[in-house]
């Protein structure tokens, strides 16, 4: 494993690539909605507003050579889904891709879960490299051959062609979700997953489309008395039957689906008191949690509100381990971010392969790298101004008040339309993915 | 800007978005729709907490100049010298608008308390029948429209709200007139606009 860890402020990152269109210009189909590494990091997929999905393949050629610096190259795109139209509630669904989970490989072919707010796909991606000639009955274009023409056998052969690859839909997964979908987990079991929305988690089998098991319902009798809703949900990566759910209270539960079918009761609630002196008309927002991930080992998980990380022991459920804040300038601007709807983004969070590294996104394009080990933590920026190969990124600062300080930038001068949503961290490189409005930026370690 | 303009302000917007976010692209967002609702109602909840201290004060120096007038009045009415609703009931008669705070008043025994508490009753209470009670549809936290609005209205501007808001509030405080005077109950008040 090359690195795979290290403090945030041993490893320098270097630019590697940014995909996507350079116009300023940005088309609302190009919006990159999510981004994620596969098991290995060989592939990254990333899926938009417009339905469709992206994977981008590691070029493995020169990796042996420690100089070389491997490069995501498009591998696939297809259309995963479509907008459709709900007649009896006379509403449009959004064919906007929320979340794209993949499946551990088994055989050649790679699969992943993709979802919109309603529907879950499962795509078989596969490799084709060869094709069989020589058919007795048809053509090599496919058609037919006249049959009183032919007056030999031949063995169809296979001979290799130019790689293609195929993504095939195997399974579609809908009708289970009133509400929208904000997340899906594959099961370390590798036969089950489950879909998160609003008010209600399903837990599913890979092989069955028509049928979900309701595992959580915190939809009330009575909608008037709704307080919270489930904002994002995981399942353990090695316990296969526990699994945890974030609200938008700030409340992460915990539920073991060995203690009952319907797991409305929940083994563990980890909640921290609300620091009374922050208390503002916005605390309700910001307390809301957008997104949790497990670490790798287990043992630790973490959530993102609005102006902090936090880093959760599963042992200890009454206040987190670790807090990071994020950008703590913005909690003096609340009003302005309420007011430009700024203060209901989704930040997604991700840890490095080894869990001491944690990383985040902020607005302007920056992102924010925290280390645990050390309480270290960097922001660093993605702009087509530091995309020069290989260029090491400059550490970025934030002048909150006073007097700006040379290479700062006042908080007035951030900007809030360029936002950093969506991050992957490569499961055992040093490599991220960073997604800015309709581009995604790739980093490494550099390399001396 | 004060801390009952910008609750005001709070209001109008978490209303507009709220409108607007019917007309979005994949319908209504239950998670939106319940962060601006919370935000609305603490914000509401302030602004009313805010009118009250303002509306108190304005009260004490009209009620201060009046006292004077009403000697003789106060007498005839006044049952029990301990009798805490008593005097200010009287008052409260003279100087409000509305004789539904009146009764309101009469009835309650700790005015610190239930002044905050009152407040957010009376507009539960006062509010006009809702104008899709014999609507089929079914009313969830989404279709729910703020009680104090005018019902089949597409838009609003901010202007309407406001003098609406203006409306309903000086409604809902005319049964907190004329409460306990004393230091305490202001401070409390106060307390409670700083913390908020």
């Amino acid at each position: 494993m090359r690195g795979a860890g290290g403090g945030a402020n041993d490893v320098q990152w270097c630019f590697s690539q940014v995909k996507g269109a350079i116009d300023d210009d940005v088309a609302e189909a190009d919006i990159i909605s999510t981004v994620e590494f596969n098991h290995s990091g060989e592939l990254l997929a990333t899926g938009d507003k417009g339905g469709r999905v992206v994977i981008f393949q590691q070029d493995t050629e020169n990796k042996s050579l420690p100089q070389c610096r491997s490069e995501y190259n498009v591998y696939s795109t297809f259309q995963s889904h479509e907008p459709e139209f709900d007649y009896l509630k006379s509403l449009e669904i959004e064919e906007k891709i929320n979340k794209i989970r993949w499946l551990p490989q088994k055989n050649a072919a790679q699969f992943l879960l993709s979802t919109n707010d309603k529907t879950i796909k499962l795509w078989k991606i596969s490799e084709r490299d060869k094709r069989p000639e020589g058919y007795n009955l048809k053509e090599e274009d496919g058609r037919c051959r006249d049959s009183t023409t032919i007056t030999t056998l031949r063995v169809p052969v296979f001979r290799p062609m130019d790689l293609m690859v195929e993504a095939s839909p195997r399974r579609v997964f809908a009708n289970a979700h009133t509400y929208h979908i904000n997340s899906i987990s594959v099961n370390s079991d590798n036969e089950t997953y489950l879909s998160a929305d609003d008010l209600r988690v399903n837990l599913w089998h890979l092989e069955i489309t028509d049928r979900s098991f309701n595992i959580v319902d915190i939809k009330p009798a009575n909608m008037e008395e709704l307080t919270e809703v489930i904002t994002a949900a995981e399942f353990h990566p090695h316990q296969c039957n526990t699994f945890v759910y974030s609200s938008s209270k700030g409340t992460i539960r915990m539920c073991d689906m060995r203690a009952s079918a319907l797991c409305d009761k929940h083994s563990k609630l980890f909640e921290e008191p609300e620091d009374p002196s922050n208390r503002s008309f916005f605390s309700e927002i910001i307390s809301s949690i957008s997104d949790v991930k497990f670490s790798h080992s287990g043992r630790y998980m973490m959530t993102r509100d609005y102006l902090s990380v936090k880093i959760w022991d599963l042992n200890m459920e009454n206040r987190p381990v670790e807090t990071y804040q994020v950008h703590e300038y913005l909690r003096s601007k609340l009003c302005s971010l309420y007011e430009n709807d700024c203060i209901f983004d989704k930040f997604e969070c991700c840890w490095n392969g080894n869990d001491s590294v944690v990383m985040t996104g902020s607005y302007n394009n920056f992102f924010r790298m925290l280390e645990r080990t050390q309480r270290r933590d960097i922001t660093l920026e993605a702009s087509r101004e530091s995309s020069k190969a290989r260029q090491v990124l400059k550490p970025r600062r934030v002048c909150a008040g006073g007097k700006r300080k040379k290479d700062e930038i006042s908080v007035d001068s951030l900007d809030f339309n360029k936002k950093i949503l969506h991050t992957a961290w490569h499961p055992q490189e040093n490599i991220i993915a960073v997604a800015t409005t309709n581009n995604l930026y790739i980093f490494q370690e550099k390399v001396n | 800007m004060d801390i009952s303009g910008q609750a005001k302000r709070i209001m109008v917007q978490a209303l507009s978005k709220m409108y607007s976010s019917r007309t979005q692209r994949g319908g209504l967002r239950l998670h939106r729709s319940l962060l601006l609702t919370l935000v609305m109602k603490s914000a509401r909840d302030i602004y009313h907490s805010a009118r009250l201290v303002s509306e108190k004060e304005e009260q004490c120096a009209r009620l201060v100049s009046t006292t004077k007038d009403l000697t003789q009045k106060e007498e005839s009415i006044d049952t029990t010298s301990t009798e805490v609703s008593g005097i200010p009931v009287a008052l409260c008669a003279l100087a409000t608008r509305s004789s539904e705070g009146v009764q309101r008043s009469k009835n309650e025994s700790d005015p610190t308390v239930q002044n905050a508490r009152e407040t957010r009753v009376d507009k539960e209470n006062c509010s006009p029948p809702r104008p899709d009670r014999h609507s089929r549809k079914r009313r969830g936290k989404t279709a729910t429209e703020p009680d104090f609005l005018p019902c089949k209205k597409a838009k609003m501007d901010s202007g309407e709200v406001r003098r609406i808001l203006h409306d309903a509030t000086l409604r809902s405080n005319s049964g907190n007139c004329g409460r306990e005077m004393d230091t305490l109950s202001t401070t409390h008040m106060l307390r409670t606009v700083v913390t908020c």
